[in-house]
């Protein structure tokens, strides 16, 4: 080492103090701001329009205050209470059901030499790309009493809690397994090394190594499914049957009823598991340590035949079922009258003539979806590295972290009548929103802020924290770390969430439906309503239309994936 | 300063999410914001017919089903954005005129309808437009393949030969089914409607959310008996559906698409155009295309598929007495087959 080299060494040494001081300061300055923007960006599109809904839950028809006797009424009436227990017992199979086989899948696709695996990866965000009235429709093809499968049900009907759980499982699939995937991509050799060298069983690796280390994915997968299912009404809606569950409960008693009373009433119900969701996130999450330290090893799987052909059993067993159900939906969209007519036409793509405004709905509906992927993924990074990047102001940071969870647990339903109490007040300065397409992106970002965020978290948990104590003594200002560091190596998750936020806009229709106005239609819209007036094979179409597009964005997604980030993620490989 | 550069980011995207509120293009024309529950198909046509004689207004749909336009009109109430209601169920209407929702206006030309379909007060609330009719929808080809007979009457569907064939709309969701129900109970009473709608649920396969889907399952073949409306089942008629579309021989429970204009609207001048030309003959020739009875006697000639008798079955129906046990009938049939029917699959 030269004179001049322990000189300058010196000097920064003796530098550092004071300098990283006013480092730290300037960075806890935009951390602030950040965290400010996020949490009043979230209370003033979520918590207020809640409060506005939840406030309805306390007042009689007449908007009198009367405390508690919509509850207890509620919970007095046999039929609304077991809907409740419905509700409980569907989520919870459902979720169950669908964590196993994502967990099984994820692990398939991160941690075997199974051959196809970028094949399997594109065949299981297949569901996403659908409105959940999709799989519901195609059930009814598949199990109904024309169905060509119905023999397999062995006379139990599809119609009832068998139709649910199908339905929902298809659709909330890749949503679970989304989260199991980035929480299994990354893991630390040394652990499967020293496991080796200790001589630790296959078996034992797994339950020691492998479980651990996907314990928080595996929560946040169960929560994130339980919810959704609980959330959904297009399934149940169109195949439920007699069984009834909250969220239809919801559309009964304020599409049928009118009775925004007890629909509040309902919806409050409904929000009670994600509280205990959260209860049991952070739970988990404070046991939970960066997995991706700065000194790991990505882990590489070794191929094992026997172990490797099973999985690829399991996930081509999968993708038949995956394919086979939009396949049966693509198919009664060409279908002049099924089953009596089963003459190939194109006339159920004439939407000009059917209801929920033709061709311009499908136009709406991909300007809507390309704001959101923009502006969603935007706000959601932002916010997830507040959260997750700094040690200070705890209590800000969980505020933010509560309220970027919250969204996942507010049905749709309720969420845009929350919107629609909200920005209608008489004197809101917000007012000038309603009927705009800039409604329909906000409440779309905020409906789906919680998955979104959940993987820029999980991205950014993996990144170890000591890079931003190396930046701050470096005298690197936060925001450089952020883009020379964070956002190249997250990057994959960032195209993921834009992704993520455009498939689901799409979709989206329980949080919209109120919402949208004359110039403002959309497709999943027309899905549901022409489902609504019996146009079915009309109703498939424009479903399959929402998945042809999706489809197309995720090809580009896969493109710019294998071409251009290759050189930011390098680093992955040894 | 770059320092603050996520900020700025967020501003930013803020800046367009507020942008894009207000790309909506300027309009020389009177918009007229209809909110609306007649079918999408037919929208296309009122809307040319209207503006043809009307080249000043432009109509901007908010279409939906009924429940739902209902449902945003309440959410509405102390804002309201619509300009007029205009082919909404009555019985709607009458629930949020009881809200204070509408301004009374005799349209030019009410004296050619029927006074049956306008509402009675002074000037009128609302003015209906055409019924829409209870009916049954019968799949002949599954018929035969189960062995079941035409019905011809409600009566006849709690014979146990239509068990587990029966699809009918859950009054709860749907106003087609609170509509059935409402006509039982006036047909026959309290007791004798509810022994037989006990009966009826005996059969019943199951209770669908929406007033369409019992027809469009017995069209394909889901169900055998689709207890729905007789447009519904006249337009799957026409796409080539296997069904015979019943009128019960005791009557059937009605309702009508009718009009009304909100209280407070700013193109109140443009929004009495419109009530004007709704009463007017042409826009009844235009109803009587796919309905076959509309608010002006004699005008034009039954549609295709419609049963020959289903005015004369249109029961003497009071809406006023609908709207005021609504809430208590609903709670009643929930009480009696809702909470029960997680048994039954």
């Amino acid at each position: 080492m030269t004179v001049e080299a322990v000189t300058a060494a010196e000097g920064i040494a003796w530098a550092r103090p004071a300098s990283v001081r006013q480092r730290l300061a300037t960075d806890a300055r935009v951390f602030v701001a950040v965290l400010g923007m996020i949490g009043a960006f979230m209370v003033l599109m979520q918590v207020v329009p809640l409060w506005a809904i939840l406030s309805r839950s306390l007042q009689d028809a007449t908007g009198a205050f009367v405390g508690l006797a919509n509850y207890a009424t509620y919970f007095a009436t046999p039929a609304l209470f077991q809907v409740a227990l419905n509700s409980l017992t569907i989520a919870t199979v459902s979720a169950g059901i669908v964590v196993t086989l994502a967990f099984l899948y994820a692990y398939a696709l991160t941690r075997t030499c199974m051959p196809f695996k970028g094949f399997f990866r594109v065949v299981s965000l297949v569901p996403i790309l659908a409105p959940s009235l999709l799989p519901a429709i195609a059930l009814i093809y598949i199990f109904g009493n024309q169905g060509f499968l119905r023999d397999w049900l062995f006379g139990a009907s599809i119609y009832g809690p068998i139709g649910i759980v199908i339905g929902i499982s298809f659709w909330v699939f890749p949503h679970a397994l989304m989260i199991l995937t980035v929480a299994l991509a990354s893991s630390d050799a040394r652990l499967y090394e020293a496991a080796r060298v200790l001589r630790a069983g296959s078996v034992r690796t797994f339950l020691t190594v492998t479980l651990p280390s996907a314990r928080y994915g595996l929560v946040s997968a169960f929560f994130v499914s339980f919810t959704l299912v609980i959330a959904d009404f297009g399934v149940p809606k169109v195949i439920g049957g007699q069984f009834n569950v909250l969220a239809v409960e919801i559309y009964k008693q304020v599409v049928g009823r009118h009775d925004f009373s007890m629909g509040a009433v309902v919806g409050t119900v409904l929000l009670l598991p994600a509280v205990v969701a959260f209860v049991i996130d952070r739970f988990v999450q404070r046991r939970q340590v960066a997995l991706l330290s700065a000194r790991a090893v990505p882990y590489v799987p070794k191929p094992a035949p026997v172990r490797d052909a099973l999985f690829l059993l399991f996930c081509t067993v999968m993708a038949v079922i995956l394919l086979g159900i939009l396949g049966v939906a693509a198919y009664a969209s060409f279908i002049q009258f099924w089953p009596y007519n089963l003459s190939f036409t194109l006339d159920n793509y004439r939407f000009d003539l059917m209801d929920g405004g033709g061709w311009r709905s499908y136009w709406n509906s991909i300007q809507m979806a390309s704001w959101t992927a923009v502006i969603g993924t935007a706000i959601v990074f932002l916010g997830a590295y507040a959260v997750e990047k700094t040690r200070r102001f705890r209590a800000a940071r969980s505020s933010v972290h509560f309220l970027a969870m919250l969204p996942m647990a507010v049905p749709g339903m309720v969420l845009g009548l929350g919107y629609v109490f909200f920005f209608n007040l008489p004197g809101n300065p917000l007012g000038f929103l309603y009927h705009t397409m800039a409604i329909l992106v906000l409440s779309t970002i905020v409906h789906y802020y919680t998955v979104s965020h959940l993987t820029a978290v999980t991205a950014l948990k993996q990144l170890d924290p000591e890079f931003e104590s190396v930046s701050a003594s470096l005298k690197v200002p936060a925001y450089r770390t952020f883009f020379r560091v964070t956002l190249p190596v997250c990057t994959p998750a960032a195209l993921d969430v834009s992704v993520y936020f455009f498939v689901n806009a799409m979709t989206t229709v329980a949080a919209v439906v109120f919402l949208y106005g004359p110039n403002t239609t959309l497709a999943s819209v027309a899905v549901l309503n022409m489902d609504d007036a019996g146009d079915i094979a009309p109703a498939a179409a424009m479903a399959m239309m929402i998945v042809y597009t999706s489809i197309t964005v995720k090809l580009l997604h896969w493109l710019v994936t294998r071409g251009g980030l290759a050189r930011t993620q390098a680093w992955r490989r040894r | 300063m770059l320092n603050n550069l996520p900020g700025r980011l967020f501003v930013g995207a803020c800046l367009v999410a507020a942008a894009m509120a207000f790309q909506a293009p300027a309009e020389a024309r009177t918009p007229l914001l209809v909110y609306t529950a007649v079918e999408a198909d037919e929208l296309a046509g009122f809307k040319a017919a209207f503006e043809a004689e009307h080249p000043d207004i432009e109509i901007n749909w908010v279409r939906d089903s009924t429940g739902v336009v209902t449902s945003k009109l309440l959410a509405e109430k102390n804002n309201p954005q619509a300009d007029i209601v205009w082919g909404l169920a009555a019985t709607s209407l009458m629930l949020l005129d009881n809200e204070g929702y509408f301004q009374g206006y005799r349209p030019v030309g009410l004296e050619n309808l029927d006074p049956r379909y306008v509402d009675d007060s002074d000037p009128p609330m609302w003015v209906g437009q055409r019924a829409w009719i209870a009916a049954i929808c019968f799949n002949t080809v599954e018929a035969e393949r189960h062995g079941i007979p035409m019905p011809t009457s409600w009566k006849d569907l709690t014979d146990p030969v239509y068990r587990g064939h029966i699809v009918m709309p859950n009054p709860n969701s749907s106003g087609t089914g609170f509509l059935d129900v409402s006509s039982w109970i006036q047909m026959w009473g309290e007791e004798e409607a509810w022994q037989f709608m006990d009966a009826l649920h005996e059969n019943i396969m199951q209770y669908t959310h929406s007033g369409s889907a019992p027809c469009r399952q017995a069209a394909s073949g889901e169900a055998v008996v689709g207890i729905s409306f007789a447009y519904r089942g006249a337009r799957l008629k026409e796409q080539g559906a296997p069904i015979e579309i019943i009128a019960p021989s005791e009557g059937a429970g009605w309702d009508l698409e009718a009009f009304a204009i909100v209280k407070g609207t700013k193109n109140l001048e443009a929004a009495q155009k419109l009530a004007d030309w709704s009463v007017s003959r042409k826009a009844n020739e235009i109803y009587a295309e796919n309905y076959a009875v509309v608010a002006m006697p004699g005008v034009g000639e039954r549609p295709r598929h419609f049963p020959a008798d289903i005015d004369e079955k249109m029961i003497d129906n009071d809406f006023s007495w609908a709207a005021q046990n609504r809430m208590r009938i609903l709670d009643e049939w929930r009480d009696r087959y809702d909470a029960k029917t997680e048994t039954r699959s």
